[in-house]
């Protein structure tokens, strides 16, 4: 068929196959800048695909876009679906994935040696793939087989930042075996519903669950749903299943945690979102079972706790962190209302927290690369000497806090609408406005670090960082103030995903 | 004349960006950059001004249904940043813009005068705080007015911390912190539950928007009455007791700051938005229909009298300015909340009235700061020997706070006690009357000491640097010892002697405030 060899039609498939393939032949690309221009090209050319897949779902009458792999029908074979949800999600992470890479350049160069480098980019463009297949996949089986090549590589990532500081190992070791854990309780939710469905499919399986008689009391389903809510909470770093990940963000090299604080855990919610809402449906998770309960109480706890502990951090890398595990929070505090305005203020707040917590990881990183640390005693007077990159990290914060004008608010203006207008949720928005309050206060111990104190030692002699690593840091906190002026697009997009998925079809 | 291609309300916030903009391009050549900062201040002031009679016309109310908002970006779908122009904001505007170009000049003298660092940031922060005052001044909805507001929050934030010691980073903590939790927990709420019970409408207009909600049944009583308490206590800004204490903080700023930002601008954005709250959000009708806004009227009267009480006891001066206006902002707030036509035109007037001589008393108290390096009340015997004319301009500022003629103060005092009789408020008429008691209380010693009690001798003053002696070409105007100086720097005198001058002047000639007090009142449905 003529179909194959065209690129539109063939969009889905290609935003997997080009990393997979291009990831692996990154290892061949030398030791100098090869690997790192190749991982460029390749994100890259994955990001212009998924710009037009957007497009593509945009213009679909159906709202949606089905692809057969091998033209097996999807009984048999692993279909590939995309809606206004994972085109979003899709788009997220391949822009950021492709903005990190020209971000990782200098970054990469300064923490990995050389001989190393191809590896690294190999690893990088291989967890993009697995990010990216993920959120593509229509196939319940083939979830789980992408959520190890991202997971694997992901280890991988964060121990690459062992020549830093040795503590990456265990960080990335912690991670490996709590994300083991989650991933094999996934597979175990995923081979229930198999047993009780006998499909794969995402979609026959939600048909089929439906059709069941007295759902509510198969216990095959609810331990399947059991083990897919933990394995899922400890992909997303759901508070208090969250223990792997303030180590691992902040002894990984600078650009992966970039990378992962913007994508990993969002594609964990987008499973989430696909579990509880596609397969499961709204009416079992969150009336039938209490999800919506157990998710709120984690999320809300989650936001205050996380928001205290990042308070009391004095490195910038931790401090994000676990600013990064309170706004997950706000996320699932946004689905779990199950209701348009709370979901779709998780699904624009995925967007906008990649966008605003990974242009503040690559600060973090610039500083890093300037004064090999970035503690709030280290960043004393840098206002002055990085200019950029330090009002990179205010704005950020700022966002973060929700400050109109900034991504933060449109989500939070969302997830506040929606829990005011869900019955007896409106502690919910009472706790995403005190998180707020938290966010102002360790974003200020950094303004006034920053702007108010004196410099000291070597901090009183550097300069601005390099401009590939500014450049792509301010593409994306100036997404982060664009889509906060302007969120008309990414308030529509979300809203369509929350229809849909409250609409039940995928 | 000159036609402008856009609309005056959009110039009225590029202009003060562009000359952000500027100032920080001219950071290196500081006479230059502060050209620009007046020159920016005085097109700004032509800008404004230029749209006062379009405000005051005749058929204006008319005119302002029909016209659109002029949008600037779709923030949300369906949520508009827009500007629209109304009597109160024009008002509003107009007081800021005038007193920006006198603050100016008085900052020149004073920054320079005290050897400031980071005066490129300090003026930069300046016009970016004026810009967000004129973006408040004419916000169209709710949203854009809160856009504006707090951004007015983090542009004034450098300003307060601007010393960078430990004590103005601490009390800046506490201004942003009062601020940001009061707007963001409780203002911010009260906006999405209008945006939730209107069904998305957060346009300003006379009579309210929630109207439709109350008659059909969605939002009751109960639920307007927590609504208001959020609007009230949201708007830390107007430092209703107990959420005032961020303004007494902020004191730690520079003089200029505390002049124009925190007796002027900052503040009557406080005052200013409860006032556009009550008229243009929940319309004073509803408000007396449904009882919900009783209370303010006792919590505003307690904040006068505890606030001037707490001023009574004060040594040093810019605190004790400080609580005089946050007595004073509860004049306009207790004004606001009797909830007659008279006295949304008492509220409006004393947001005026009380601007121009505020700004003279902190002009003084900086002035003699700049000169004489004093700050508490009990140094300042015999000062109005060596300064005659800061004390002169101390004292038709102190004359306005008590609200006698002929000063600004007179002008509303006259307007609220006509609309206590009107409303039959025995309250408000006993708690104004004790407040011109206290008033007069705390400011009247300070003149007294300052031209009749005998100057001290001075044995030893140590740590007093020649510091004030080389302002340029002003320098004949110092001694060389602290305690033996004479007036400020010209520009100092200058600018205090223009602010004193418009007190007086206000008393005589308030056409243009009263009418746009009027035009706001007769929009009143």
């Amino acid at each position: 068929m003529l179909d194959a060899f065209e690129l539109v039609p063939n969009l889905p498939v290609l935003v997997v196959t080009t990393p997979l393939i291009g990831g692996v032949l990154t290892i061949a690309m030398g030791r100098g800048k090869g690997p790192w221009a190749w991982a460029t090209l390749i994100t890259g050319v994955v990001f212009y695909f998924t710009v037009l897949l957007m497009q593509q779902v945009l213009a679909a009458k159906t709202g949606y876009i089905s692809y057969e792999l091998g033209n097996w029908p999807r009984q048999w074979g692993i279909e590939y679906r995309v809606d206004a949800l994972n085109a979003f999600i899709l788009l997220t992470v391949a822009g950021v994935g492709f903005v990190t890479t020209l971000y990782a350049q200098k970054s990469v160069e300064k923490e990995i040696p050389q001989d190393r480098h191809n590896f690294f980019y190999a690893v990088w463009v291989l967890a993009i793939c697995g990010l990216l297949g993920i959120t593509v996949t229509g196939d319940a089986f083939n979830v789980y087989v992408l959520l190890e090549i991202s997971s694997l590589t992901v280890y991988a990532l964060i121990a690459m930042g062992k020549d830093m500081n040795r503590q990456a190992l265990t960080a990335s070791l912690r991670y490996l075996i709590l994300g083991s854990v989650g991933a094999s309780f996934i597979l175990l939710g995923i081979g229930y519903l198999m047993m009780v469905t006998g499909t794969l499919n995402m979609e026959d399986m939600h048909d089929r669950l439906a059709a069941l008689p007295d759902i509510v009391h198969h216990r095959t389903v609810l331990v399947a749903f059991a083990f897919l809510l933990c394995g899922l909470g400890l992909k997303m770093a759901l508070f208090p299943l969250h223990m792997w990940l303030p180590k691992a963000y902040t002894y990984a090299p600078s650009a992966v945690s970039a990378l992962l604080s913007a994508t990993a855990t969002k594609v964990g919610i987008y499973m989430a979102f696909r579990f509880l809402f596609t397969i499961f449906g709204v009416g079992f998770s969150f009336v039938a079972m209490p999800a919506n309960l157990v998710l709120s109480v984690a999320a809300c706890a989650g936001i205050l706790v996380t928001g205290v502990t990042a308070v009391r951090q004095t490195n910038l890398k931790r401090m994000l962190a676990y600013s990064s595990v309170g706004q997950l929070g706000y996320i699932v505090a946004g689905f779990s209302l199950a209701n348009v305005h709370g979901v779709a203020g998780s699904v624009v707040h995925i967007f906008n927290h990649a966008m605003m917590k990974g242009g503040m990881f690559m600060a973090a990183g610039a500083i890093m690369y300037r004064l090999g640390r970035c503690d709030l005693r280290s960043i004393r007077g840098l206002g002055k000497r990085m200019p950029l990159t330090m009002a990179a990290f205010v704005a950020g914060g700022l966002g973060l806090v929700g400050f109109p004008l900034t991504a933060g608010f449109i989500s939070k203006w969302y997830l506040v609408q929606g829990a005011l207008e869900a019955p007896h949720m409106w502690p919910v928005a009472a706790v995403v406005l005190v998180g707020s309050l938290l966010a102002v206060a360790y974003t200020w111990r950094v303004v006034e670090a920053a702007y108010f104190q004196e410099p000291e030692g070597e901090s009183a002699l550097v300069t601005e960082a390099p401009l590939s690593m500014v450049a792509p840091m301010w593409i994306l906190i100036g997404a982060s103030v664009y889509f906060g002026v302007s969120a008309t697009f990414t308030g529509e997009i979300s809203m369509r995903a929350a229809k849909s998925l409250l609409g039940g079809a995928p | 004349m000159i036609h402008f291609d856009v609309s005056p309300q959009l110039l009225a916030l590029y202009i003060p960006l562009l000359g952000a903009l500027l100032i920080s391009l001219a950071g290196r050549w500081p006479d230059l950059r502060e050209l620009v900062t007046l020159l920016t201040a005085g097109v700004l002031l032509y800008v404004v001004a230029g749209m006062a009679p379009a405000v005051l016309a005749d058929g204006f109310w008319a005119s302002f249904a029909k016209a659109p908002a002029l949008k600037l970006a779709e923030v949300l779908p369906g949520v508009w940043l827009e500007l629209k122009v109304e009597p109160l904001g024009m008002l509003f505007a107009l007081i800021a813009s005038s007193l920006w170009i006198l603050n100016s000049i008085y900052s020149i003298g004073y920054m320079r005068g005290n050897h400031e660092k980071n005066q490129t940031r300090f003026y930069v922060c300046f016009a970016l705080a004026i810009a967000s005052v004129m973006g408040l001044a004419f916000a169209g909805n709710l949203f854009t007015l809160f856009v504006f507001y707090e951004a007015l929050t983090l542009t004034t934030y450098p300003l307060v911390a601007h010393k960078g010691s430990a004590e103005a980073i601490r009390s800046a903590r506490t201004y942003l912190g009062i601020l940001v939790v009061t707007s963001v927990c409780f203002l911010l709420a009260g906006i999405i539950g209008t945006y939730v019970f209107t069904g998305g409408d957060m346009t300003f207009r006379p009579g309210g928007v929630f109207r439709r909600a109350l008659a059909d049944g969605s939002l009751t009583a109960p639920t307007l009455g927590i609504l208001f308490v959020l609007y009230m206590y949201g708007i830390g800004k107007a430092a209703l007791m107990p959420v005032h204490r961020w303004l007494p903080a902020a004191m730690v700023a520079p003089t200029p700051v505390s002049a124009l930002l925190h007796a002027v601008a900052v503040v009557k954005a406080g005052v200013f938005t409860v006032l556009k709250v009550i008229v243009y959000v929940f319309g004073p009708a509803v408000l007396v229909r449904y009882g919900v806004g009783d209370w303010l009227i006792y919590v505003a009267g307690a904040t006068i009298l505890i606030a001037s009480c707490i001023a009574l006891f004060q040594d040093n001066l810019k605190r004790r300015l400080a609580y005089s206006t946050v007595s004073q902002l509860s004049y306009v707030i207790i004004a606001a909340a009797l909830l007659s036509p008279l006295s949304i035109t008492a509220a409006a007037l004393h947001i005026a009235a009380h601007a121009f001589g505020k700004i003279t008393l902190f002009f003084a108290a900086g002035s003699i700061y700049t000169a004489a390096h004093k700050t508490e009340i009990s140094q300042l015997d015999g000062i109005g020997r060596r300064m005659p004319i800061t004390m002169a301009a101390f004292t038709i500022g102190s004359l306005s706070m008590i609200g006698l003629p002929p000063t600004a103060g007179f002008v509303s005092k006259w307007y609220l006690l006509q609309a206590t009789w009107e409303t039959d408020a025995p309250f408000v008429l006993v708690v104004v009357i004790l407040s011109t008691l206290l008033n007069a209380a705390y400011f009247l010693p300070i003149v007294y000491r300052a031209f009749f009690v005998a100057e001290p001798r001075h044995h030893h003053e140590p740590h007093q640097s020649s510091a004030d002696g080389d302002f340029g070409d002003s320098g004949d105007h110092h001694g060389h010892d602290a305690h033996d100086h004479g007036e400020a720097p010209w520009p100092i005198v200058v600018a205090l002697s223009c602010t004193a001058l418009a007190t007086i002047v206000f008393f005589f000639y308030s056409d243009l405030a009263i009418g746009l007090a009027n035009q706001l009142r007769s929009g009143l449905p």
